[in-house]
């Protein structure tokens, strides 16, 4: 059991710093191509991709019989996690704005 | 609103076409998506490097500007946290991970579900949409009662397109370029909250 979890934890790990280095090397590509014209077909590009693996998304989900058939709790779960996330979030931006942004609002 | 109906509704085809068998099984099989998953990954990161509004907002608003972001990751951590004690059936680094897809819903989704299967990653779908909604749905209230800085807070990766339109016009054009700035942020943090949450 444990040796199988600090696998897991390896891959994972792995796998984080892959993420990461990807994204980085993304970044720098960007900042040294910012200046040419086609950089604007990134978000398009982006976009397409970002269609292709929804679909096989759905694909995997349709073909899986537990989510297929816990779908409303899915659903739950998720309008759950999401009003407590916002509501946190709404509050922290509440005491930010009150105590650090309103004041200069007045000013100007 | 109208690219997350067609994200949403492309799901929604796969899902039914699945459903009725009819995928062709060689698709089922999902090597491949991880290679297309780092390409994605890729071209966020040119999309982030080439863009030009981060230096002119730090320049107007001073440092200050990084406590928005930081808003927004600690609030939505600890709700989460907090709210997750309603489901005890998900451990709280699952919870935790939905959450830190900040309604980035299309790259958190794709990002969980290659690590933790279709379960989780739909959840993560569906959450993260929800929260773009109600950002697009409740902005002026929010400005109205919790200042104008919560939906920019609420909107997470999406305060640099989607929601961008909405928030100008109810926190004003003063807060655009917090707003970009802010989503440009949440929207490099994405992907590292979440495979760091995966990975606990």
């Amino acid at each position: 059991m444990s040796t199988k979890g600090s696998q897991r934890l390896c891959i994972s790990i792995f796998s984080m710093l892959n993420i990461i280095l990807i994204i980085l090397s993304g970044v720098v590509v960007g900042y040294f191509v910012r200046k040419i014209p086609q950089v604007k077909y990134v978000g398009t590009i982006i976009s397409m991709i970002i269609m292709l693996l929804l679909f096989f998304l759905g694909v995997s989900v349709g073909a899986n019989e537990q989510v297929v058939k816990n779908f409303s709790s899915i659903g739950f779960d998720a309008l759950i996690i999401t009003l407590g996330g916002t509501l946190g979030t709404v509050l922290c931006a509440w005491f930010v704005y009150k105590r650090f942004f309103k004041r200069k609002d007045k000013k100007s | 609103m109208k690219q997350s109906l067609i994200y949403l509704l492309l799901f929604a085809i796969g899902v039914i076409l699945a459903l009725f068998g009819w995928i062709p099984e060689a698709l089922l099989k999902d090597d491949i998506s991880k290679w297309i998953l780092y390409g994605l990954l890729f071209f966020v990161g040119i999309q982030i490097g080439s863009s030009k509004n981060m230096f002119t907002a730090v320049k107007r608003f001073g440092f200050k500007i990084a406590l928005v972001p930081i808003a927004t990751t600690v609030g939505t951590f600890a709700g989460v946290a907090i709210i997750s004690m309603l489901l005890p059936e998900r451990s709280l680094s699952d919870c935790l991970s939905v959450g830190a897809g900040f309604a980035y819903y299309s790259l958190s989704s794709i990002l969980i579900s290659e690590f933790r299967g279709a379960e989780l990653g739909t959840i993560a779908l569906l959450a993260n949409i929800m929260r773009e909604f109600i950002v697009l749905i409740f902005t002026p209230w929010m400005v109205k009662y919790f200042g104008k800085l919560s939906p920019i807070c609420a909107g997470g990766a999406t305060t640099m397109d989607t929601t961008l339109p909405i928030i100008t016009k109810y926190s004003g054009s003063d807060y655009v370029v917090v707003a970009l700035f802010h989503g440009m942020i949440i929207d490099f943090s994405v992907p590292l909250w979440v495979s760091f949450f995966l990975s606990l």
